[in-house]
């Protein structure tokens, strides 16, 4: 039996973190914004592959980085909502529960595994104003090593993001209309390190959370380019 | 939440079994626990789907049944399990309800997970699945037939099916009903159905066939003007799924009967 090497636990969580970082920064950002009556994720991607998904009614999701690693987890995350859902209420699906199961999930993969998760992730809940106590929006937002951060008005996602965050914390203001969020989530994405200058609608990939929506209890909706073309002009 | 050796497909009935298995029915314990006969269920009587112009039409009485009594006089038999399709139940009225819940979770999980939601003939053979699963309940009694009806966009038109226990179904190119009181709504709808009917033509076939099977069959409810309980009907089109309203209902049937009136003599 080969005896193990000792390994400095600093070392090597520092090792885990600079690869896991490396693998993240390779893709491109997300942006998560609050406007007047939803939330809206926004990336660039203009492929068939989707990078943001629907969870459950109230509660979206968006991975950066490795995409077999954060598909699957948004697949886990479905999984656990709809049982959730099915063995008590649709009500008591909540996103603070699933963003702490995904913060140990890959918690617990950062410390076992040698390869950590590539990845970075936000879980958004919109809130609903006939139900008292739970009427705010959240987004939760999930490190590769588990770290959970509670944000308040927009969250970015990705490596290189730090124009788009200075982007956003200049600009962004609660309670913009849906159009002006659009713009000012695309703005961002194009100040992005590496990403395009400029961005066109069949490039982006737009999904709101609204707040209001007629729609039997499901909240999410996927923008089409051109819907997204119509409120880039309004 | 397993990453690695979970269950990784697209079926909400799957994972149900895999990895929560505690949370299926378990017939055979179930009924290995019972002595003798099952108690009363409540049943639930007669549906009606039909194809008109624009798509299908569901309708289904109020009425539910245990034995010769009334269990429910307002219950819902008529789900729509997502925003192009229809369940309509009839049978023991617990496990029927209980499987349109779950035929709904299941095409909405597939939609998320896959990103694109099944095709009407894939929901048509998911509820064939859940029936075939239902047989051992349905030998000891707990019958489940229900109607399913819904809008193919692949091939714009309405379609609808029927089912039998065993999960054998059977697609309609007009109209069926099933429950206590399918045989005299069949009758009526024989006689007054038209192929490509408008709306309101479609609507004044079902109810003239649910008032039919009200005044033939005694577990068949009819229109309860005391407590103001009409049938509910639903429409599935290529807009989705709407509910025709009370007062519609109301005034249709109003002409139903005022036609139907004889002098006393």
């Amino acid at each position: 039996m080969a005896f193990p090497y000792y390994v400095n636990p600093e070392q090597m969580t520092q090792d885990k973190a600079e690869f896991a970082r490396k693998g993240i920064a390779r893709g491109k950002s997300i942006v998560t914004l609050e406007y007047d009556v939803g939330i809206l994720l926004l990336a660039e991607n203009p492929f068939k592959l989707s990078k943001i998904g629907e969870i459950y009614d109230r509660i979206a999701f968006a991975g950066v980085g490795k995409f077999s690693e954060f598909d699957r987890l948004r697949k886990m995350g479905i999984q656990w909502a709809d049982v959730e859902g099915y063995r008590f209420s649709r009500d008591d699906v909540r996103g603070k529960a699933l963003a702490n199961l995904y913060s140990q999930a890959i918690g617990e993969e950062f410390n076992r595994s040698i390869k950590p998760f590539e990845v970075e992730i936000v879980v958004a809940e919109v809130g609903d104003p006939q139900f008292a106590g739970h009427e705010a929006n959240a987004l939760y937002q999930v490190s590769f090593d588990g770290t959970i951060q509670d944000q308040t008005g927009f969250c970015v996602i990705g490596g290189s993001d730090d124009a788009m965050r200075g982007h956003m914390v200049a600009n962004f203001r609660p309670g913009l209309p849906l159009g002006d969020a659009l713009r000012l989530g695309r703005d961002a994405l194009q100040m992005a390190e590496n990403g395009s200058p400029e961005l066109a609608p069949e490039s982006l990939e737009a999904c709101l959370l609204e707040a209001e929506s007629q729609r039997r209890g499901r909240k999410f909706r996927r923008l089409s380019a051109d819907d997204v073309r119509d409120l880039l002009g309004a | 939440m397993r990453f690695r050796d979970g269950y990784n497909g697209s079926s909400f009935m799957e994972l149900l079994e895999i990895e929560h298995p505690h949370l299926t029915p378990n017939w055979d314990r179930l009924f290995a626990a019972t002595v003798g006969e099952l108690p009363a269920v409540a049943h639930g009587t007669t549906v009606i789907g039909l194809r008109f112009a624009d798509g299908t039409m569901v309708a289904g009485d109020r009425l539910a049944t245990m034995d010769y009594r009334v269990a429910m006089r307002d219950i819902e038999k008529v789900f729509a399990t997502d925003d192009y399709s229809l369940m309509a139940i009839a049978g023991a009225a617990g496990p029927a309800i209980e499987m349109a819940r779950l035929l709904g979770i299941q095409f909405e999980h597939h939609e998320k997970i896959e990103g694109e939601p099944l095709e009407l003939e894939g929901k048509a053979n998911t509820l064939a699945h859940l029936i075939k699963q239902n047989l051992p309940a349905a030998m000891q009694g707990l019958v489940v037939v229900p109607l399913f009806a819904g809008y193919d966009r692949r091939r714009r038109m309405g379609r609808l099916w029927r089912y039998e226990v065993t999960g054998g179904r059977y697609e309609e190119k007009e109209y069926d009903s099933v429950g206590s009181g399918s045989l005299f709504a069949r009758e009526s709808l024989k006689k007054s159905f038209q192929p490509g009917a408008s709306r309101d033509q479609a609507l004044r076939m079902v109810l003239e066939a649910l008032a039919d099977a009200a005044d033939e069959d005694r577990g068949t409810g009819g229109v309860d003007t005391v407590r103001e309980i009409y049938p509910r009907v639903k429409t599935c089109t290529s807009e989705g799924i709407e509910e025709i309203s009370d007062s519609r209902i109301a005034q249709i049937h109003q002409s139903i009967i005022d036609g139907r009136r004889r002098p006393v003599e």
